[in-house]
């Protein structure tokens, strides 16, 4: 599963980013940072024409060594990056997917609650649940 | 001590009691009396007895030393008929000995007589509680035992209000006397209140079930089930605070399957929930948005994290708005939490939509509501609430899907019983934090939640009423409410969004909104055509920047016919300048028009009716002077816009190759 989950807002700063911990989990907020530029070129290799037709899910992003990022921008501009082990081979791209459209739909309940404003860091506990349920270890 | 104890006595044998006793009763009775501010009780007997009103213990100490006697109602009961307080009126020095006497002969398992008086008996004992003011009771051996914190039991609902009437001590919660209204025992704490707590007691021994108390005012309860009387302690700390997952459950709880009482709404509170939502919006099956409850909620001054989670709990549809039961169950959880109760982890299973819409379906009733949100009222109210609830027959839903999709229509039984799954895995998910759920477990509330939000989301909730709702709607509407003393609003009806919101005939907050009979600015085109002609000129005067002349206005009277924007364009090719002054005459002139007809309604209308009228008039003319002012800055502005367009105009003519062929 996922290794590393992050949400990022329009303006690229994180609005709730997690991963396992480990002892360098920095590395992890490094990846995603860096793996924001690649978003940010699928995005505009686009094109303005096609933006209503632009997928969501922007697939892998880059491959490291150990670890690959997937990407998923919404329409406003919000970015969803995951980090997942590469050792984990079993995990297909329609899993991916549906990680990635759980992780929208409970990104919308979060939207929907009045008391959230959008660019505070989301600290709701129905999405801490949510991504906790995609970052079991096995280990 | 005999003879004293004999002769106040009066009618018993003489009082034998030993020197341990004598001591620790003069004790146990200084501290009562000395507690209760009755002067120094362990003067001599003859000196209490000359002064009956001095020395005596009061009611209150008395009476909890009694109940940490362990003792049943029924015994207690018997032990101050016998110990001669009810007839005498007060605890004299002697019926205290011979009650003492009594609870330990009882407590030895000696039937409570007068005989046992006789017997050589051990002291009573009696648990000391670990609270501050209650430190003066205890048992000599006893006093540092025990000091730990039990979580207890209170009796049902009649000996708690009162239990709540006798602690005279507690003052934590002055408007429970609404609800305490059935005897509700006179503030001077006389014998008449005891006996009758006593016996209210002994009638409701039955029902118990479990309540801790706030840890600020631990008790020590004795874990026997009989303990009716310890029940009656907790009032003394205003059993205001309860919280659930501290409690030891009694295993026989006659409510079926639900432990969590505190998370039940009661018939009172779903009353003021109500009240409160259609204050906020008028029909009860529709659902308030999410910036409207946002308002609401943050008046309850509660952390904004914390609101988001009561939203988050409570929302169960996840869209932003609340219905009804989404109302009632997050209101309940904010007076929770105002009340010092942590937040589940998880929707309880009584605040579930389903189950508040299934449970509640006749809301009416005729109990007195509470208008203002203070914040000691739904405290006082839950405890009792709660004991209340214990005797609704609704309680018997042994399982809560069962009665929602009964009760559900059937063409939104499926929405529902997608819900009621996806609520359950959601607990699920939420309380066992499971995190070996297998991945289709999970992903099949996504799914399934995807399929449900594509319904649900576009508001199809409104129509989901289901004919509960409709029941509940139904019902609502034959008994009005009672009428409200309008006392201060110390908290979310502070704004009383009914005025707000009533379309106050007479009197409009201001002129931005004027009622129908006055002015839609542009009319129809006859009504300008008729009036236009009379009312032109003095309209022209009363526009203040835009007089124009005479003659082009009456030129343009016929084309002011069409609304006034219209006008605008139609005449901007033909001439810049009376283009200024037409429109301002026009949408004078239209103004002016409607202006003419409140005043003829007014000489049709009876005296009586003039007033409202007038003040109808009065409005309709502040509205016509905003009117005329916004009129006049819009026909400043369309004047610079004009002359702007002139000169570009010019500029691009000079711009312009002169290639003229």
């Amino acid at each position: 599963m996922a290794v590393c989950v992050a949400v990022i807002a329009k303006e690229n700063y994180p609005l709730y980013i997690r991963s396992i911990p480990t002892e360098n989990e920095l590395k992890f907020h490094y990846m995603v940072h860096t793996s924001l530029d690649v978003v940010d070129e699928k995005i505009s290799a686009m094109g303005k024409a096609l933006v209503d037709q632009r997928e969501l899910y922007l697939g892998l992003l880059y491959p490291t060594e150990d670890y690959k990022v997937y990407g998923y921008v919404t329409n406003s501009k919000v970015k969803f990056v995951m980090v997942v082990d590469s050792s984990n081979t079993a995990l297909r791209d329609n899993e991916i997917r549906s990680m990635f459209r759980k992780l929208h739909n409970s990104y919308t309940d979060v939207m929907c609650n009045p008391f959230y404003n959008p660019g505070d860091r989301i600290q709701s506990r129905a999405f801490d649940s949510m991504v906790t349920s995609m970052m079991i270890q096995v280990c | 001590m005999e003879a004293a104890a004999g002769g106040g006595c009066g009618s018993g044998p003489p009082l034998l009691l030993s020197e341990g006793e004598q001591q620790c009763y003069s004790e146990l009775f200084a501290r009562c009396a000395g507690a209760a501010g009755g002067g120094p009780g362990s003067g001599p007997p003859e000196a209490a007895r000359a002064v009956p009103g001095a020395v005596t213990a009061a009611a209150g100490p008395v009476a909890d030393l009694f109940r940490a006697s362990q003792l049943p109602a029924e015994t207690l009961h018997q032990i101050t008929e016998l110990c001669g307080a009810k007839r005498v009126g007060y605890f004299g020095p002697t019926q205290f000995y011979i009650a003492l006497k009594l609870i330990a002969a009882a407590q030895s398992g000696l039937p409570v007589r007068i005989e046992s008086l006789k017997c050589e008996l051990p002291l009573p004992r009696f648990m000391m509680s670990k609270t501050d003011a209650d430190t003066r009771f205890g048992n000599p051996a006893e006093l540092h035992g025990a000091k730990v914190q039990i979580p207890y039991l209170i009796t049902e609902k009649n000996t708690f209000k009162r239990m709540d009437d006798e602690d005279k001590q507690e003052t934590q919660s002055p408007t429970m006397s609404p609800l305490a209204s059935p005897p509700s025992s006179p503030p001077h704490y006389q014998r008449v209140p005891l006996s009758h707590g006593y016996s209210k007691l002994r009638s409701s021994t039955e029902q118990m079930h479990p309540a801790p108390y706030e840890a600020r005012q631990p008790l020590v309860q004795p874990e026997g089930p009989s303990s009716g009387a310890a029940g009656a302690k907790p009032p003394r700390h205003q059993a205001s605070l309860i919280r659930s997952f501290s409690v030891e459950r009694e295993p026989h709880d006659n409510n079926s399957n639900y432990p969590d009482e505190p998370w039940r709404i009661t018939e009172e509170q779903r009353e003021y929930y109500v009240n409160q939502f259609r204050s906020l919006q008028p029909d009860p099956s529709s659902f308030i948005s999410g910036s409207v409850a946002k308002n609401f909620f943050t008046k309850s001054k509660l952390s904004i994290p914390e609101l988001s989670y009561i939203w988050e709990l409570s929302d169960a549809d996840c869209d932003g708005a609340l219905t009804l039961p989404e109302f009632c169950a997050a209101f309940h959880l904010i007076v929770a939490r105002k009340n010092g109760y942590p937040l589940p982890e998880g929707l309880p299973p009584t605040l579930q939509p389903e189950y508040l819409q299934a449970a509640f379906p006749k809301p009416k009733r005729e109990c007195t509501l509470f208008d203002s949100y203070s914040e000691s009222m739904p405290a006082n109210q839950q405890p009792r609430d709660l004991n209340r609830m214990e005797k609704l027959s609704i309680k018997d839903m042994a399982d809560f899907p069962v009665p929602a999709q009964d009760v559900t229509s059937d063409d939104k039984q499926e929405q529902n019983k997608t819900r009621l799954e996806q609520n359950k895995i959601r607990l699920a998910l939420k309380s066992t934090a499971d995190e070996a759920l297998p991945k289709d477990m999970s992903e099949d509330p996504a799914t399934s939640k995807d399929s449900n939000s594509l319904k649900a989301r576009p508001r199809s909730r409104s129509y989901s009423s289901t004919s509960i709702e409709e029941a509940m709607k139904r019902g609502e509407d034959p008994p009005t409410p009672p009428p409200r003393p309008q006392k201060t609003h110390s908290r979310a009806s502070s704004l009383d969004l009914n005025k707000v919101f009533q379309p106050s005939v007479p009197a409009t907050k201001s002129g931005l909104l004027p009622p129908p009979p006055a002015l839609p600015p542009r009319p129809c085109p006859s009504q300008s055509e008729q009036a236009s002609e009379a009312e032109i000129h003095p309209q022209l005067n009363r526009a203040p920047s835009q007089a124009a002349d005479s003659s082009p206005t009456k030129k343009d009277i016929p084309y002011s016919q069409p609304p006034s924007k219209p006008i605008r364009r139609k005449f901007r090719p033909e001439n810049p300048a009376p283009e200024n002054q037409e429109p301002s005459s026009t949408v004078g002139g239209p103004a002016s028009a409607a202006t003419g007809k409140p005043h003829t309604a007014v000489q049709k209308q009876s005296s009586k009716q003039k007033k409202a009228i007038q003040t109808a008039i009065r409005k309709n003319k502040e509205a016509n002077a905003v009117l005329a002012r916004l009129n006049s800055e819009l026909q400043q502005q369309l004047k610079e816009v004009h002359q702007e367009r002139i000169a570009l105009e010019n500029q691009l003519e000079q711009l312009r190759p002169v290639t003229v062929l």
